[in-house]
């Protein structure tokens, strides 16, 4: 699992006067799974009447002070290391002011020149099979904002607190994404991440992960000048374009934003460094005039809080607790025999990924693989169900696998059966003996079948030894004799040797 | 460094503070002899020394993640100035 | 009866020679008398006499905690539940707290009675309780000759004004660059402000959170030490609070100060301070001398770098501690504005008064692009420098001995045009605040005209016991008994 150099992989916008490469950066926030707020104890949970999950703290009532949540820190320190990336055992909390309804305090508690974690590294997989880096520049802890709805009246905003102090991580990446793939690859690969860790439940239609994305054009070449002396120069100005909640959307606002940038290069424009909105419906990015006016936000320590320090032999206790990550599923289920696409398909939902792992269990890892895609996935797909509501246990799944494996039933059969168990339940062993649905293997039933095909077709005998690939359809015509039953590997070298057909048939 | 009629400005503007327009020459005027006492600061060589983080020598507290408040959004309301149900109300945000 | 002390009037009750009724209904009957003095902002008669009763039966049952039926006067600048909180402020308005700060909630279980909150320089921001929304307060004390009314001090003028002139038996204060020590000076009361750390400040409104302190303000140097022992704990609600179990300091003030190692730092001579003050400062060492303590010479000597130093560090934590007083979810709003950035703009305008402002531009410009590094980051510098003075310091001597204020109580308008002679108030004090170490205020004698002059006691981190020890030391030496007359029930 080499990955692939980047430039590679850069995406081209064809422009009137040449080549341009897009350059994408991320951050993504990403909500911390904990039960209550970073600096509160109200609750995190989603869905409650407004400001009902509100602390005096959180609402920035006079005289009120922060005390930080440990399992929003550990929970830091797990996704830090997830991301094979540096922790730093002593970091500051800074104040970052400005003003706005849904910020109590006037200031956002985040973390601005010392982040609880530094450099890492997340591979991302593509559908050509490769992988590709995308550095980590850092992630640090900080509190979310509250909620300002717009269209409740003509003239006034209504201002929920709820969301206001959650614990958020803010991860950021280096510009190392080169296309409107491997923008929404990346997503997709973090939530992966953080779902593995349980640090994050990635949902992103609640709001529990959302990506900023920092889009670029550069001509040709440019980009590869930045990678090697790290002189931002070489590339365009950037915008950022702000909460973008699928990995869908990401896609999309990256291929509208870059083409536009070309587009006012092009016309002899210059590109203005700024915030922009994607607008999901109209399939575009625009301007946020709100956040227009130049931001100084005074980053300063937060003196209600301390540095904070975290103990070396803490932070490797819960390194030992992490659970095997995408990356080392993925490796582990190549080399079952998986190809990488197929095995990075299935690692990218923890949970799909250990039903596979259920299924496998003894069985041949493509067939159970094939058996998983084939089958169930695309049965789900076709109602709209995740993996969780399959209605057929991984074990269940794995004894049908095993059954075609040791030649107890054909593959026909098998599909049959799963339709039995998924419909109406049951043990698919059992089903198998009260059905009667093993497989025929005893050869006076295959060829007394064999016989009566052939005496009612006399005419396709003798087709058959001028066109041997003819045989197929005597093997059909066998199955069916045997209601399915019959192993169609001895039907075919029973027929064989009944026809007097060359062995290559 | 001095202070001047526009910084004064942008200064009450970042710090969101409605300062008459004939009030920004006093006031820079006032903020400048702040500042010029300040100035003696820059008498000491401050090269090596690491800035002060925190007064008392201890580590944070941490605090258990448990849910043991929240629920007062009817006690929150008591001292707004404007509200709906349990929504505070300000004039239209535009985004 | 409005005479007693914290210590006697406990004893008093103990003894069943008074009850905490009739010691609050005399206190209740002089705060009412006293509000020429301008000293308390809401009164709490009722609630007084209620916690008074409560008081008288659980002392009649033997029972109670350590400030059982004894009435406190608190600085408005502690959240006190259901009990209307200004921090000296318009822009809180009619403020009323659904929660009860750290330290009035541990005077409470300790038994104390209420009997109401005390003026103060807004948001603790001033030097002699000018720059209240509630108007100024009145030193109890003038000048002979003359009747000009003087300034009590600030921030903490209330507190200090009403223990001078017995309106309380003891008050709250909080000090983040002297506004404990300074105002207990000017009023011939003891102000202690105690380590960063040992009170929690837990509710209690902030100003610039790596300063401020609370503290007893007392007319004894043992009734500091009851005080304190009940306003400090440690706090799990506070990152701040420091977890050191909190001593019985009156216990402590037993023993003397023999082979007591007094430093006298040759950096607080300042040029042009009134003699009378240098006098009293070699004065206050010949007392500890005499005791047995040992005098030496001591260099601070980042000492004048202390005041711009605070000047920088204490506006820009407050410009971001104030940005939650926008109109928003409490306090003063703006009327008839359409648009949410002039009514921000509005509303703090109006609700804030020109010295918090002022602060308030000094801090965020000191915070913003481009001139972080040469100040904020540059005074957080100098405090690391200030604060190794005193470690240096302390390898050789216990305590400090320095003058509290530069000069007694001055005339209401005399300073208040010109904020850097204001700001020099603080000059002995601000250090100890930029340091985080207790520093303790006794009454040590009078000026020619008849007005009271502190002096201050500097200690190590965590070492309120020794600056108590040394402070009772003083207090018997300088015998101070001396009171106000009483002008204002005339007025
Ligand atoms: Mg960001
Ligand atoms: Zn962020």
């Amino acid at each position: 699992m080499s990955p692939t150099s980047s430039s590679t992989a850069a995406q081209i916008i064809k422009g009137q006067t040449g080549d341009w490469e897009i350059v994408i950066g991320m951050e993504v926030h990403a909500q911390v799974s904990s039960n209550s707020k970073l600096f509160s104890g109200a609750s995190t949970e989603f869905g409650a009447e407004p400001n009902n999950q509100v602390s005096f703290v959180d609402a920035g009532m006079p005289g009120m002070l922060p005390v930080i949540n440990e399992k929003c820190v550990e929970q830091a320190v797990r996704t830090g290391l997830g991301l094979k990336a540096k922790i730093n055992l002593r970091s500051i909390f800074d104040r970052k002011n400005y003003f706005y309804p849904d910020l109590p305090q006037g200031y956002q508690i985040s973390q601005f020149q010392n982040p609880i974690v530094g450099e890492g590294e997340v591979f991302i997989d593509l559908k050509d099979g490769s992988s590709v880096l995308v550095g980590i520049e850092r992630l640090h802890l900080e509190q979310d904002a509250g909620k300002s709805l717009h269209d409740q009246s003509p003239d006034n905003s209504y201002v929920d607190l709820n969301r206001s102090g959650i614990a958020l991580m803010e991860i950021v990446t280096k510009p190392h994404m080169r296309s409107s793939e491997e923008a929404a690859a990346f997503l997709r690969k973090l939530r992966a991440i953080v779902r593995y860790l349980g640090t994050c439940d990635g949902n992103m239609d609640e709001g529990s992960m959302r990506a900023d994305v920092n889009v670029s054009v550069c001509k040709v070449g440019g980009y590869d000048k930045f990678r090697a002396d790290g002189s931002f120069k070489h590339l365009g100005t950037r915008c950022e374009i702000k909460n973008v909640n699928s990995m869908r959307f990401v896609a999309q606002a990256v291929e509208y934003e870059a083409r536009r940038q070309v587009e006012i290069i092009e016309g002899g424009g210059t590109i203005k460094q700024e915030t922009r909105l994607f607008d999901s419906k109209l399939n575009e990015t625009r301007s946020m005039r709100s956040k227009e006016e130049a931001h100084d936000y005074r980053y300063f320590p937060d003196p209600d809080l301390l540095p904070l320090e975290l103990d070396a032999a803490w932070v490797e206790t819960i390194k030992k607790s992490l659970p095997e990550l995408p990356d080392e599923k993925r490796a582990r289920f190549v080399a079952f025999g998986l190809t990488p696409y197929d095995a990075s398909v299935l690692v990218a939902e923890r949970e799909l990924a250990d039903y596979y792992e259920a299924l496998a269990k003894g069985v041949d890892a493509k067939a159970a693989a094939n058996w998983l895609n084939n089958e169930i996935l695309g049965r789900l797909n076709r109602d709209s169900l995740t993996i969780a509501d399959v209605p057929v246990s991984a074990a269940a799944n794995n004894a049908i696998v095993t059954m075609v494996a040791d030649g107890t039933i054909s593959g026909k059969i098998a599909k049959d059966l799963l339709y039995i168990v998924w419909t109406e339940g049951g043990d698919p062993r059992q089903v198998v003996e009260a059905r009667g649905l093993r497989q025929v293997t005893d050869t006076g039933a295959i060829d007394a079948a064999i016989e009566a095909v052939i005496a009612a077709n006399p005419d396709k005998v003798e087709e058959v030894k001028a066109k041997p690939k003819l045989a197929a359809w005597f093997v059909g015509q066998v199955m069916k004799q045997t209601g399915g039953k019959a192993n169609p590997g001895a039907v075919n070298a029973a027929l064989k040797k009944r026809l007097n057909l060359p062995d290559e048939g | 460094m001095s202070v001047d009629k526009d910084t004064v400005r942008r200064i009450a503007g970042l710090a969101r503070l409605a300062v008459p327009a004939e009030k920004l020459e006093p006031l820079a005027g006032e903020l400048n002899g702040i500042f010029n006492w300040v100035e003696m600061l820059n008498e000491v060589n401050v090269a090596d020394v690491p800035a002060m983080t925190s007064v008392v020598a201890q580590k944070l507290k941490w605090r258990a993640d448990v849910v043991n408040d929240g629920g007062v959004a009817e006690e929150l309301m008591k001292n707004a100035p404007e509200h709906e149900s349990t929504f505070f109300v300000v004039p239209k945000v535009v985004e | 009866m409005t005479d007693f002390t914290l210590a006697s009037a406990r004893d008093a009750l103990k003894a069943k020679k008074i009850s905490s009724l009739e010691l609050t209904t005399a206190l209740v009957k002089a705060v009412e008398e006293a509000r020429p003095l301008n000293a308390y902002v809401t009164e709490t008669p009722e609630k007084a006499l209620e916690m008074a009763r409560a008081s008288d039966t659980r002392l009649a049952k033997g029972e109670g905690g350590a400030l059982e039926g004894l009435p406190l006067a608190i600085k408005d600048l502690f959240c006190t539940k259901g009990v209307r909180t200004t921090a000296g402020s318009n822009i809180l308005g009619n403020y009323v707290p659904p929660y009860e700060s750290t330290v009035t909630q541990n005077l409470w279980d300790a038994g104390a009675v209420m009997l109401g909150k005390t003026n103060m320089d807004e948001f603790a921001m001033g030097s002699s309780n000018e720059t209240s929304a509630h108007g100024p307060v009145f030193n109890p004390w003038m000048a002979k000759n003359s009747n000009s009314k003087l300034v009590p001090g600030g921030s903490s003028g209330g507190s200090s004004a009403a223990v001078a002139a017995n309106l309380c038996l003891a008050a709250t204060g909080t000090d983040t660059g002297g506004s404990i020590r300074q105002p207990a000076a000017v009023t011939g009361t003891v102000g202690l402000k105690p380590t960063y750390g040992r009170c929690s400040r837990w509710g209690i409104v902030a100003f610039a959170s790596s300063l401020d302190q609370a503290g007893p303000m007392t007319k004894t140097v043992r009734d500091a030490a009851i005080l304190l022992k009940s306003m400090a704990s440690i706090d799990p609600k506070d990152s701040t609070s420091v977890d050191i179990p909190v001593p019985d300091y009156e216990k402590l003030l037993e023993g003397g100060i023999k082979g007591l190692k007094v430093g006298i730092p040759k950096e607080y001579r300042m040029d042009g301070a009134p003699p009378e003050i240098a006098a009293l400062w070699d004065k206050g060492a010949e007392w500890l001398k005499a005791q047995g303590a040992e005098i030496m010479e001591i260099s601070l000597p980042h000492t004048k770098y202390a005041l711009p130093t605070y000047y920088i560090v204490a506006p820009a934590e407050a410009s971001s501690n104030l940005a939650r007083y926008d109109g928003v979810r409490f306090g003063h709003r703006a009327k008839g504005v359409r648009d949410i950035t002039s009514l921000y703009e509005k509303s703090r305008a109006e609700g804030f008064g020109l010295e918090v402002q002022r602060r308030i531009l000094i801090g965020t410009y000191v915070l913003s692009a481009g001139y972080y590094d040469a100040y904020y980051a540059r005074a957080q510098k100098l405090r690391t420098l200030i604060a190794r003075d005193f470690t240096e310091v302390y390898k050789k001597c216990d305590v400090i001995l320095t003058p509290a204020t530069p000069g007694p109580a001055f005339a209401v308008g005399d300073k208040s045009d010109d904020p850097v002679a204001m700001y020099l108030n603080d000059v002995f004090t601000v250090t100890v605040n930029l340091a985080g170490l207790p520093g303790l205020a006794v009454p040590a004698g009078l000026t020619a005209n008849g007005l009271p002059l502190g002096l201050q006691l500097i200690g190590k981190a965590f070492d309120e016991a020794t600056i108590l020890r040394a402070g009772l030391a003083i207090e018997q030496a300088a015998a101070f008994n001396h009171k106000p007359a009483n002008w204002w029930r005339a007025a």
